[in-house]
Formats: C-alpha cells, sequence, structure tokens
C-alpha cells in the first residue's frame, strides 16, 4: 500500500471557478454582492427597498437562487431590472459553477451592480465562493439576538451585515444591542446598518454605502486595476 | 445538507490523484477538518458512505483529522481555543484577534493499492 501527498482544498474546484468568475466580473468593472440570510429575513425585501433608489443612476441585475419556484425574481422583474432564476432543486447553496452558467446566458456586459441573492441558509453558503466583490449577511431582528453566534461562520465571512426589522424591536421584546454585540463578537471587522425595510428607517446609509462602492469600483476599473474585489478575502 | 457534494468533491480529488499514480483502487482518505467551518463531522462520514460507491474510493476509509480552532490577539500575543459561543474580541486589549486555525478543509493524502502489471 502506498502513502500520496495530496493536500489540495476540497472546494478547490469551486475556488477555480469563483477565480474565473471574479476575472470576469473585474474584466465589466462590474461590482457583485453574494446576498446571504436564513429564509424570510429579508433579501428580496431589501432589493425591493435598494434598487428604486439606484436604478435611474447605475446599471443593475439580479441573480435569484431558489430551490423551488420563480417568485422573488418576478417581484424584481416587477422593478424593471433585469433578473434571472437559478432554480438548485434541492441544493441548499448557490456555488460558482451555478453562477458561471447563468452568466453564459444573462450578459453582464456594462453592468455596475449585480446582486446574487442565495439561497435562504445560514450554513452552506457560507463555504461557497460566486466570486463576488462582497459578501451581505441579512439577519432580522425578528429571529432574535443568537444568530451570529449560533451560526458564526457565516456572519465571521461578512463584509457588511444588515440586522433588518428594527420596527419590531418592542412586539419582539429583543434588543437591537444585544444582536449588535453579538454581530461584533463574531466580526470585529464587519460594517452594521440597523435597518427597517419596511418603514425604511436606516437604508439611506446603506444605499450611500453601496453608491460609495461602486464608484470606487468604476474608479478602479478605470484604472485597470486587476481586481475588483473591494475588500480582503479571507 | 451540503455534506453530500463536499464528500463527492473528496472522492473526485482523490480519484484524480489515484490516476494519477495509476492506481484503481483507492484504501484510504486522510482529510483534516477545521472546526470552524459549516462542515459537520458525523454528517459527512454518513455522505461518504453513500458518495464512494462505483468509484475508485468504492472500499476506502475516511480517516478525518479535527484541527481545532485557534485565535491569537495581534496586540497582546495571547492565543486561546473558543470552544462554544465564538468571540473575537480580545478580552485583555478588546481589539479583534486573529483566526490562526480551525478554517483547515483539506484532503492531506490517500493510501493506494499500486496497479500490478
Amino acid at each position: 500500500m502506498d502513502r500520496v501527498l495530496v493536500q489540495t482544498n476540497v472546494l478547490k474546484a469551486n475556488q477555480e471557478v469563483a477565480a474565473e468568475n471574479r476575472r470576469l466580473f473585474a474584466g465589466e468593472g462590474t461590482v457583485v454582492i453574494n446576498l446571504m440570510s436564513a429564509p424570510g429575513a429579508g433579501k428580496t425585501s431589501l432589493l425591493e427597498a435598494t434598487i428604486p433608489a439606484l436604478k435611474g443612476q447605475y446599471n443593475l441585475a439580479v441573480i435569484e437562487g431558489d430551490l423551488q419556484t420563480d417568485l422573488d425574481s418576478q417581484r424584481i422583474r416587477a422593478l424593471g431590472v433585469p433578473s434571472h432564476q437559478i432554480t438548485t432543486g434541492t441544493v441548499c447553496h448557490l456555488d460558482a459553477r451555478m453562477v458561471a452558467r447563468a452568466l453564459a446566458e444573462f450578459p453582464i456586459q456594462k453592468l455596475d451592480l449585480l446582486i446574487i441573492e442565495n439561497v435562504g441558509n445560514l450554513i452552506c453558503p457560507a463555504s461557497y465562493d460566486l466570486g463576488e466583490s462582497l459578501r451581505v449577511v441579512i439577519c432580522s431582528l425578528a429571529e432574535g439576538p443568537e444568530k451570529p453566534k449560533k451560526y458564526p461562520v457565516m456572519f465571521h465571512k461578512a463584509d457588511f451585515v444588515l440586522l433588518n426589522k428594527t420596527d419590531l424591536s418592542p412586539a419582539s421584546g429583543h434588543d437591537l444591542k444585544d444582536l449588535m454585540t453579538n454581530v461584533w463578537e463574531v466580526n470585529p471587522r464587519a460594517v452594521v446598518f440597523a435597518v427597517s425595510c419596511k418603514t425604511g428607517v436606516g437604508l439611506e446609509d446603506w444605499i450611500a454605502c453601496l453608491r460609495e462602492v461602486i464608484a470606487s469600483a468604476a474608479w478602479q476599473s478605470h484604472r485597470g486595476y486587476e481586481s475588483s474585489n473591494l475588500c480582503s478575502q479571507a | 445538507m451540503h455534506e453530500i457534494s463536499i464528500a463527492q468533491s473528496i472522492i473526485e480529488i482523490a480519484e484524480a490523484k489515484a490516476r494519477q499514480e495509476n492506481s484503481r483502487c483507492i484504501q484510504v482518505i486522510k482529510i483534516r477538518l477545521g472546526e470552524f467551518t459549516t462542515v459537520v463531522r458525523e454528517a459527512l462520514e454518513f455522505a461518504f458512505e453513500v458518495a464512494r460507491l462505483e468509484t475508485l474510493a468504492e472500499n476506502a476509509r475516511l480517516e478525518i483529522e479535527s484541527v481545532a480552532m485557534t485565535v491569537r490577539c495581534v496586540i497582546c500575543g495571547s492565543v486561546s481555543n473558543p470552544v462554544r459561543a465564538v468571540c473575537l474580541i480580545c478580552p485583555q486589549c478588546g481589539l479583534p484577534l486573529e483566526v490562526v486555525s480551525g478554517e483547515e478543509f483539506q484532503v492531506e493524502y490517500i493510501e493506494i493499492e499500486a496497479e500490478r502489471v
């Protein structure tokens, strides 16, 4: 019996495709957001609140990942921006290959911002790089303050964390401060926004930040930088 | 439950290496799995039992080495192993801790039966 050294990352195949996606996005100067959360935290609601504020100024598109149905994709198209649905069947996350396949039939030329709404799940999507520039995680206050501690890998890898449904604080009995502390403890570097997609509170900061990110990517692309990756990737 | 697709990735990596070495029979696949990943050891072991069928790893044993999560303060240098309720703030300095280990997830080696001609 022979022992042969391998020393290969288990997710290498995904990482290679993600790197290819990232090169493609950088070439177009497109900022790509991988939007992740538990089911029902408000990913699609956040898009519905964000897109109208940006669509006059920038070229936007959305890729929707879901196990079944294209209901979310219909909600995005109703806002007047292109949306492509990836239906994963039973797979609990998007991977780089699914995104690469979607890009083949979904042109990204001249796009300023592409938002990829991942499958609602706080576990598996954390492991799969899609080639994004930013990882954005949403957690709603209605879910209670412990989610960052229960799913630390997902929150640890986030660049931005949005705490949604802050308007439900009195009704749910959960304190925003406890949730913020837990996010901070698993990811001291994350930029945190407390918002309510329903009332609009806090969204102006989030949208202003996105404008900065898009402007910065356009500037880097103009300068011919290799990568549009704005935040350091672990 | 992404352990099935992960088990398949492990087997694909092992098969590619075995073919390179002209072997058609993998006996052991050794992996290193960090505690600060999203993969559950028991679920992976179960998934491997299914994924190995009709592959070169059909009779292989999966050996999993767990790698503990270790964090270090870049200011005071103190090292610790968070067990439950991860907190990445240094209790002395109040500054972010860096993760030194626990994010590993790789196929370390395989043991194969050499092809006899």
